[in-house]
């Protein structure tokens, strides 16, 4: 099992279902991973939310082959780190790509996966991976 | 008042797995069983998707082609026999997942591989009797055949998606009609990983009596005949009964070609005459008429009459068609389809 | 700033320890650096010692308590500090701001760390509480993910070559063989580098410092104090620490570590030193691109320039600037609230000209310590 609690995960559902993230009236910055206070105007800043498109591109990314607790089946996976279009870098797995095929620069789009999951009997934590919008980047036959 | 689909989606997954792989691991020929079903490979979801996952797909694909926001959706309804909690609805990860919750009422359906239209015919009620303006019915199944079955060979995974509604419609219902007994052709146990089912006594006992009970009884309720239909759907648990039931009924081949996909996706189970339905919708033209038959063993059929309406011409573009997701496609071997299904305990 | 002296020092070997427990690794540097102090334990004000994680590793909190305690030296005033692979720098850190706000004049700092209790799986697992637990590691990365990612990065921007990677490592184990204490005492090759299992892509097992237990110890004085124990203490006469994101995603630049500018820019200043004055460094090499990324951020080498620097020998033993003379995080092992305590005690034997067959000829050492990816770092320069 992973570190992950019911209420934990639960408060987090409309960012890692909907990619609803912040924006800081004042100074225009975007977060992703929400925040609750902007990291430039601090207590000056006027946090609302927005839903981010879930479109990005590739900046950096390995090949994950010892995976963690809770991720022995799906190694090898790709991790990366996607830097959306509205300016925020956001840590996901790429799915439904050869790991020979992921570039820095790639583009991509989120779906809805399931993440992990708490063995057989406990819950299935479900949320955001990305996969290329160029049908050529997928694998082929 | 007039009730309708608003907006369509459909989810394949990527994964596909070839008869000859499943036959080989289990000493079968290829061949017979390819041309007895009258299919040649199936979808299998990857590790990290699930009827949840492939709900979710195929609901935002419906909802981008209605043109509204998620918050809009007052009734969300999942069918399927391979929902990821026996406890816990699908219906409101869907919810969340299209930004619809809390405003709104969910539930899940099953029965067998008909629960999708059953939610559809749900849906319709509501809108029907304006309780609810826009209602989302979804079929969806990651179906799981027992190892060295005959269902191992077209159990698959898949969904469609409905935005049901009585204004901003693709195509209005102008008729159902359901043909239900209860006839255990088919069934699952709780706690038990696979189904059983009753061989030849699925076939006409239990999918042709519902399925042409159905049809025959929507056709009659509506005073038309086969000829009054461009489309025919019909559920497909492999390539052989849909075609049967159609010849039986008096529809072409030109009618039923069109909304078979089962010989290159499977037996998508609760999606299956959806997906059939949306693979339809992908091509026809203001002024056809559908008819749809879903069959769910335990058993029963529910028929829609759906007429195509101008819109659609221009909202289908919004999202993929079916033959995209078909076409989108990576083959496994019978290791990989095991790890991926769980049929290897670890 | 004014200088705190550095009296004693005292390290255990380091390794997968199976008979000794937590407390006893403790007592072990203690005492080593106690005795060569030269001092009492009554001399001693007060403690402070950096562990990562003694909860997850063996379910035990409070861990100051626990040190003093069985050190014998209650009830003087011990603090336990924490910021993931950073917590024994900043442990040193608190000691020599102990001892210059004129609170304490002789303060023990000690990091500890007791790492192979767990499987390897839960070891792994608690070392990714030092990444953005909720957004990284719930997500599927990993600690040598984030590092591979900072490699590829690296790679992509400034040409850095996956050879010169592995030469961090094949360095790091030449100097290792003249460290006693160290875990490993093997030489390895560039090929075998390339050839060791992929952990994540493109670091492989033998980019990626081991699972280690261990303990390191120094005695901290104020200038004052310290000529009643020795004649020509060690002097810290710089101390930096900066904090960034926790979490890679949030940061800068992924290429480069701004914690590690950061606190070097401090301790320099506060030392009045500049980069090119530094003539010995112990850097944090929890994996071989981290030694790249810190030689540039710490201004030893050219941003950029990092793995050339390593291929044409310059920090290598003999070269320009040596760095980890010790063998690093990658060949003495890495226990990890231990390491930043056990860097000091590497520079202040080369210093003092007691490091064997691993001495270099040095004046003006720096020690480097990074928490997580980068989300803390902590400098200290140390001089005759």
């Amino acid at each position: 099992m992973g570190m992950m609690s019911v209420p934990r995960f639960w408060r987090n559902t409309k960012a890692r279902y909907l990619m609803v993230g912040r924006r800081c009236r004042r100074c225009g910055q975007v977060y992703f991973p929400p925040r609750n206070l902007c990291r430039r105007c601090r207590r000056r800043g006027e946090l609302e939310e927005v839903r981010l498109s879930g479109r990005g591109e590739v900046y950096s990314f390995t090949v994950i082959r010892t995976p963690p607790v809770g991720f022995e089946r799906s190694a090898p996976y790709v991790m990366a780190l996607v830097k959306l279009e509205e300016g925020p870098m956001v840590t996901a797995q790429l799915a439904d790509v050869e790991p020979e095929r992921v570039r820095i620069g790639m583009r991509v789009r989120s779906v809805f996966r399931k993440i992990q999951e708490d063995g057989e009997a406990g819950l299935i934590y479900y949320g955001f991976k990305f996969v290329p919008v160029d049908e050529d980047d997928v694998q082929g036959e | 008042m007039k009730v309708g689909i608003a907006g369509y989606g459909a989810y394949i997954p990527r994964f596909r797995i070839r008869v000859e792989d499943i036959a080989r691991v289990w000493g079968a020929d290829a061949r017979t069983i390819s041309s007895s079903l009258r299919i040649s490979e199936k979808a299998v979801p990857a590790m990290d998707e699930d009827t949840a996952t492939i709900a979710v797909e195929a609901a935002r694909y419906a909802i981008m082609r209605a043109g509204i926001g998620g918050e809009r959706v007052g009734a969300v309804y999942v069918g399927s026999e391979s929902h990821p909690y026996a406890v816990k609805p699908t219906a409101t990860i869907v919810a969340e997942a299209i930004g619809a919750t809390p405003e709104l009422t969910a539930a899940d359906y099953e029965f067998a591989c008909k629960a999708g239209t059953a939610a559809v015919q749900t849906c319709m009620g509501l809108v029907g009797t304006g309780m609810v303006e826009y209602a989302l019915a979804i079929g969806a199944d990651t179906a799981q055949g027992a190892p060295g079955d005959a269902l191992e060979y077209t159990a698959a995974a898949g969904g469609a998606a409905f935005v049901i509604a009585s204004r901003n419609l693709l195509a209005r219902v102008e008729g159902t009609y359901s043909y239900t007994t209860d006839t255990p052709d088919f069934w699952r146990r709780e706690g038990q990983a696979y189904p059983r089912h009753g061989g030849r006594f699925t076939g006409m006992p239990a999918y042709f009596k519902h399925v042409c009970g159905a049809a025959e009884g929507l056709m009659r309720s509506l005073g038309l005949e086969p000829e009054d239909f461009t489309y025919a759907v019909f559920h497909q648990p492999n390539g052989k009964f849909p075609r049967v039931a159609a010849r039986r009924l008096g529809f072409t081949e030109e009618q039923v070609e069109p909304g078979i996909l089962v010989d290159r996706v499977g037996n998508t189970y609760s999606g299956s005459s959806l997906l059939g339905l949306a693979k339809v919708l992908d091509v026809a033209r203001p002024g056809d008429r559908i008819l749809v038959a879903s069959f769910g063993s335990g058993a029963g059929s529910d028929a829609l009459s759906i007429v195509v309406e101008s819109p659609i011409e221009e909202r289908r573009q919004l999202a993929p068609s079916v033959e995209e997701l078909i076409a989108r496609k990576r083959y496994i071997g019978y290791a990989e389809y095991a790890k991926l299904r769980r049929k290897i305990k670890v | 700033m004014k200088r705190v002296a550095v009296i004693g020092v005292g390290l255990t070997k380091f390794g997968e320890l199976w008979d000794v427990s937590f407390s006893q690794l403790f007592v072990e540097a203690g005492t080593a650096a106690i005795n060569d102090a030269g001092i009492d334990g009554s001399d001693v004000d007060a403690l402070y010692v950096g562990n990562m994680s003694g909860g997850r590793f063996i379910d035990q909190e409070h861990i100051s308590c626990l040190i003093a305690d069985y050190a014998g030296l209650t009830p003087i005033p011990a603090t336990r500090v924490e910021a993931a692979c950073a917590s024994g720098g900043l442990a040193v850190r608190q000691g020599v701001m102990a001892i210059l706000s004129g609170m304490h004049e002789v303060v023990v700092v000690g990091g500890v760390e007791k790492m192979t209790d767990l499987s390897t799986e839960r070891t792994t697992q608690t070392l990714a509480t030092a990444s953005d637990s909720e957004w990284e590691a719930f997500m599927g990365m990993t600690f040598p993910g984030l590092y591979a990612m900072m490699a590829r990065r690296h790679m992509h921007e400034y040409g850095t070559t996956r050879e010169q990677l592995a030469m961090v490592a094949v360095k790091n184990h030449e100097n290792a063989l003249h460290n006693p204490y160290a875990q490993f005492h093997s030489r390895i090759t560039v090929e075998q580098v390339l050839a060791s299992p992929l952990v994540a892509d493109p670091l492989r097992l033998l980019d990626c410092s081991p699972i280690t237990d261990g303990a390191a110890c120094v005695v901290l004085a104020s200038e004052e104090r310290a000529k009643e124990f020795t004649d020509s203490p060690v002097y810290i006469t710089g101390s930096g620490q900066a904090s960034s994101t926790i979490a890679l995603h949030s940061r800068e630049r992924v290429s480069f570590v701004d914690a590690t500018y950061n606190a070097g820019r401090e301790a320099y200043a506060r030392a009045g030193r500049e980069p090119g004055d530094v003539q010995v460094a112990e850097v944090h090499d929890a994996f071989t691109i981290g030694e790249i990324l810190a030689i540039e951020a710490l201004g030893l080498v050219e941003v950029g320039a990092g793995g050339r620097a390593t291929e044409e020998g310059e920090t290598s033993i003999g070269g320009r600037i040596p760095v980890n003379t010790s063998g690093g995080l990658k060949a003495k092992g890495h226990p990890v609230g231990a390491t930043g305590v056990a860097q000091v005690v590497e520079v202040v034997l080369q210093l003092r000209g007691e490091a064997g067959g691993r001495q270099v000829d040095a004046e003006v050492g720096l020690t480097h310590n990074v928490g997580g990816s980068g989300g803390t770092a902590v400098v200290h320069i140390l001089e005759r």
